[in-house]
């Protein structure tokens, strides 16, 4: 159990317990929109999820002693209002910048030098919350190998791969700044699932304005999606390969049947691609198809992403593949 | 196969697994793995559940398997489908094969079999018989092959230690039974990470996807540069050795690094990738569920023996995992390429009729060069 002061509050709002917070403090969730002194809350809680939506970091004011509970008042009213909201963009966006807003406070905790006590706490909140054994060792943190993938793997950017980490003695050693960027996902998942797991109120007197707005500034995100039915390099070349008559490996022919099937085609549509192949026998690839697209199986395949065809030497990269991170993304344009 | 061949490798077997339990257990946590195996010419059996070496030895007595399979992984039901099983755990396995390393003379231990007409002959492009261009590739590896194979396996070994700090005692080595080996790592924190992690763990290992970056090459003020030194741990140190060669060319090849450029410095990582990236085969290690040939089982790809190491320099495959008897077999060898097996040469043999040890002629019917008379 991590025990928090309101200075710490303030930092991880997500760790309070909202009924109780506001209880303590001789509180209703109803006095907030009816009290002429607490309205403003609202009205900076609101400003909270707007920031957020922009992708943004909303500033806190840390200046006084006073201002600390407003500060945690806005995030919990902020909760209330994204339940009564019910946008799934909004929370999504939402509980993103808080975790980014609480990896800057975590960060500066994990590298206070003056006092060992900031340093201990998120190291302890990384514990608790994340199961993430973080150790400091000089400037470095170190965390084991093992713990730190189950993170990194989260990350799509080339840095975070293992092989561009120092690696030493079953550990990867780490910044302040990458040991805190490594559980944002965490973070934003942990924020996340509170408010997806709260209770959603009945809609509170001095409220529905606010959520007006905010289901108005949801309808910004709304995206549609065009697709070209051109297909990746990587699915053309497999087919080159089958074209030619030549050899194409297992994870090739896999790749392909779970990119069409996922494309929509029929087992029927596939199989005759194989015909070319060294070793083709119908029956044995009607057989595996309908077993990769489900009929037969109790699974059905997915396509394998990029980051795995790249390891079995199946990818062909292009430039119109960048910021895909499967096979099935390609040609996908949001309009 | 023809049904000859299946009585000789069956009864060669059988006598083989009769005479040598000793060699062959299930391994640890036997009830929490799934066994598989394989007759020859028939499908393979897997999800099954053993629980001790009698009952392993009981099948291998009733059903004369061509190969027989234990997962690495640990479930709560091995029996039961995939996705019923309830993963556990899994060994961190990998395996090295010669047929990945390119080894230069591979070609002159080649022939290819034609998958139409079955015709046997040297290395080309379409069958002289029937001109199919539907031909598979037959390899008889060679010492160059196992020294190649080997010299991966201390390499991998030293990354497992010094990198991943795995006790040396946790390491196993075995000869695959054909042309490579199974590294198995027990008892460590890896066991419990899934297919995700080992993927990068195989990029790791392979040097794959390495970026300049990660050795102190920046994109732009390329004043402040400062490349990896000898003494560091890890990638750092070992790519300074393969760049610069010794401590005093360091600063001459820096220089020259820098003035290549970003992209001269990325093409250089990919080629350092192929020197010094360890070559094991990443789909082995990344799949949880896979069942792997048994240790102490033979190999029906050529009748050897899957055979753990204990010193790699001194282990000889073709003396030290050959265990099929001695006595005389009559076949009609049609093996265009000279190999040998308990320190004997046999070969090159054009469709002829030869009486060889029994070990020599099951390790030409398995690897499809030679038939039972």
């Amino acid at each position: 159990m991590i025990n928090l002061g309101t200075d710490e509050i303030v930092k991880y709002p997500f760790l309070a317990e909202a009924g109780k917070y506001l209880s303590d403090k001789g509180f209703s969730l109803n006095q907030f929109g009816t009290d002429p002194d607490l309205k403003r809350i609202v009205s900076m809680a609101f400003d909270r999820i707007k920031v957020a939506s922009d992708g943004r970091i909303y500033k806190s004011n840390l200046s006084t002693n006073d201002s600390l509970p407003m500060e945690v008042f806005s995030f919990l009213i902020a909760v209330i209002l994204l339940k009564l909201t019910g946008m799934h963009t909004l929370i999504r966006r939402f509980s993103l910048a808080e975790a980014r807003r609480s990896e800057r406070f975590l960060e500066r905790d994990l590298s206070n030098y003056k006092d060992k006590t900031k340093e201990q706490l998120a190291l302890q909140i990384m514990h608790e919350l994340f199961s993430i054994t973080i150790k400091k060792q000089d400037d470095d943190f170190i965390i084991p190998i093992s713990n730190y993938l189950k993170h990194s793997i989260n990350f799509h950017e080339r840095e975070w791969k293992l092989i561009n980490r120092k690696v030493n003695s079953g550990n990867v050693l780490l910044t302040s700044h990458e040991t805190v960027r490594l559980v944002r996902k965490e973070i934003d998942l942990y924020i996340s699932s509170k408010i997806h797991s709260s209770k959603t109120p009945e809609m509170i007197e001095g409220f529905q304005e606010y959520v007006d707005k905010l289901r108005i500034l949801a309808k910004k995100f709304e995206v549609k999606i065009v697709e070209s039915s051109e297909h990746p390099p990587c699915i053309k070349h497999a087919i080159e390969v089958l074209e030619k008559g030549e050899n194409l490996s297992h994870s090739g022919r896999f790749m392909l049947a779970t990119f069409l099937l996922a494309k929509g085609q029929q087992v029927e549509q596939i199989a005759p691609l194989f015909k070319n192949a060294p070793d083709y026998n119908e029956k044995v690839t009607l057989y595996q198809l309908n077993h990769l697209s489900g009929k037969t199986s109790t699974t059905s395949y997915n396509c394998p992403s990029c980051e795995k065809l790249k390891s079995q030497n199946l990818c062909f990269a292009v430039p119109e593949c960048d910021n895909i991170i499967n096979p099935i993304q390609f040609g996908r344009k949001r309009v | 196969m023809n049904d000859k061949d299946i009585a000789l490798l069956e009864e060669s077997f059988k006598k083989f697994y009769f005479d040598n339990f000793n060699l062959i257990h299930v391994p640890e946590n036997p009830s929490q793995r799934e066994f598989g195996f394989q007759r020859f010419n028939s499908k393979m059996s897997r999800h099954i559940s053993l629980k001790s070496d009698k009952e392993l030895h009981l099948l291998l007595m009733e059903k004369t398997p061509s190969d027989v399979y234990c997962s690495n992984a640990c479930y709560s039901f091995p029996n039961l489908p995939m996705n019923e099983k309830d993963w556990k755990n899994a060994e961190l396995i990998f395996d090295i094969d010669a047929k990945d390393l390119d080894v230069s003379n591979r070609d002159e231990h080649s022939c290819v079999r034609c998958t139409e007409c079955n015709e046997i002959a040297s290395l080309q492009q379409s069958c002289p018989k029937c001109k199919s261009s539907k031909l598979s590739k037959i390899t008889l590896s060679c010492n160059d092959c196992i020294i190649a194979a080997k010299d991966q396996v201390k390499r991998l070994n030293q990354i497992l230690v010094d990198d991943f700090d795995i006790n040396q005692k946790s390491i196993e080595v075995f000869f695959s039974g054909n042309e490579g080996f199974h590294i198995y790592v027990n008892n460590s924190d890896f066991q419990l990470v899934g297919a995700k992690e080992r993927a990068e763990i195989v990029d790791y290992i392979m040097f794959r996807g390495a970026i300049p970056e990660t050795f102190g090459f920046k994109k732009i003020n390329q004043q402040k540069i400062t490349l990896p030194d000898f003494s560091e741990s890890g990638w750092h140190g070992r790519l300074s050795k393969t760049l610069y060669g010794s401590k005093s060319k360091r600063p001459e090849i820096s220089k020259k690094i820098i003035s290549s450029g970003y992209t001269g410095f990325q093409k250089q990582l990919d080629i350092a990738k192929n020197q010094i990236g360890v070559r094991i085969d990443p789909n082995v290690t990344v799949d949880t569920h896979r069942i792997f040939r048994l240790p102490g089982s033979l190999n029906s790809k050529s009748g050897l023996t899957k055979i753990l190491v204990n010193d790699i320099d001194k282990f000889d495959p073709y003396v030290d995992a050959c265990f099929i008897d001695a006595d005389n077999v009559e076949v009609i060898a049609n093996c265009p390429i000279q190999f040998s097996l308990k320190n004997k040469k046999f070969g090159p043999y054009h469709h002829e009729i030869i009486s060889v040890q029994k070990y020599a002629a099951v390790y030409m019917i398995c690897k499809g060069i030679a038939n039972h008379t």
